[in-house]
């Protein structure tokens, strides 16, 4: 079959841990935007969903950080945070591991990846697949991309895993699902948590959605770092699913800064 | 500077039950288990979460450490600010202040 589905979303843990001190308002119409992604997943019946998150030192440290991972597991758990702290109950989520071994042997032609048969997820799957997947009943692979301190895969490489991901999909008969998950510019987690770069922000998204490859492929990461932020690094994850989506446009459901969830809030969706 | 040990500590602490177990029980015995310099154990032991920022401690550890310690969002924001104006701007990683602000 091929890939059914792709589209990015946000994982800041304030979507569902801070909800409380958000506008009513603009929080109301953020979830239905998830909530409108997750009946998208759904009518496309995939098989298995892929996660491209960026996680935050849940499961990979410095002294073996892979660039790009792939999960291999039977199983899921998360989150790995305090359920009170991130507002999501613990929850178990079933594997592909069988397909998860096809792709990566595929993928392993044009990218080299790391895999993991051990995988506990933090809010950067959890926050998403507590919106798209309520029932923890669609089979996921997850996939990391190490975006929290340098040395950081080039973008151009994102975006040939995302070329090599839709490749190995291709020839496989399952329906399969992608999303990309992370922030645009923000600074998670420091002082300044809460500053929101707006026009970058739109600026990347017309981009993404307009799947210019040379435009999204232009940043740089001093750059980004100055004006989005370490959180802006993210941008690895969305520009994975734009490569997966290489061909194709995509439409914006939902984008707001919201800064008590200390990022630009993000649905979007690829018109495959 | 043995900053790569901090993060190590607070990685495990989060992850791990069994380290979160010895931390309530056994705590210097465990920091002992660290490469860490006296300034280090004390910034963990107090916990001042503001010297940790300093310290170049990544956020995406320290925040779940704050937590732990009981540093309600407002608070652990507070903590950060607190320790930069106390200790002076992040020391180095990805939160020196160069031209970001």
């Amino acid at each position: 079959m091929s890939l059914v589905f792709a589209g990015v979303c946000s994982h800041a843990p304030g979507i569902t841990g801070r909800k409380d001190r958000a506008d009513p308002v603009v929080l109301d119409a953020f979830y239905a935007a998830y909530d409108r992604m997750r009946q998208a997943l759904e009518a496309a019946r995939p098989d298995a969903l892929v996660v491209i998150g960026a996680e935050h030192f849940a499961n990979f440290f410095m002294n073996n950080m892979p660039a790009l991972c792939v999960g291999m597991g039977d199983h899921y758990e998360g989150p790995i945070e305090d359920e009170e702290w991130l507002g999501i109950r613990r929850a178990r989520f079933p594997g592909a591991p069988v397909l998860s071994m096809q792709l990566i042997q595929d993928m392993m032609n044009d990218v080299d990846l790391a895999y993991a048969q051990e995988w506990k997820f933090d809010h950067g799957i959890m926050v998403p697949l507590h919106f798209l997947t309520p029932r923890a009943d669609l089979p996921i692979i997850p996939v990391n991309i190490n975006c929290q301190g340098p040395p950081l895969i080039p973008l151009k490489r994102c975006y040939e895993f995302g070329r090599a991901l839709k490749r190995a999909c291709d020839a496989r008969p399952e329906r399969i699902a992608v999303i990309g998950t992370g922030g645009i510019s923000h600074w998670p987690a420091t002082p300044d948590s809460g500053r929101i770069n707006e026009p970058w922000d739109r600026e990347f998204l017309d981009r993404l959605l307009g799947n210019r490859r040379e435009e999204l492929l232009a940043y740089q990461d001093d750059e980004t770092w100055r004006e989005a932020g370490q959180g802006g690094l993210e941008i690895r994850t969305f520009i994975a699913v734009a490569g997966a989506a290489q061909g194709h446009t995509g439409e914006l459901w939902f984008y707001a800064p919201i800064p008590i969830f200390a990022v630009g809030c993000t649905v979007a969706v690829m018109n495959l | 500077m043995s900053l790569y040990y901090v993060q190590k500590l607070l990685f495990q602490l989060n992850r791990d039950p069994a380290v979160r177990r010895r931390f309530d029980t056994e705590l210097e015995t465990l920091l002992g288990d660290y490469e860490l310099t006296e300034e280090e154990q004390r910034a963990l032991r107090d916990p001042d979460i503001g010297l940790l920022y300093v310290m170049g401690v990544n956020g995406q550890i320290l925040m779940h450490y704050a937590a732990l310690r009981g540093f309600e969002w407002d608070a652990y924001m507070e903590a950060m600010r607190a320790g930069e104006r106390k200790y002076g701007p992040v020391r180095t990683g990805l939160y020196t202040r160069a031209k970001g602000r």
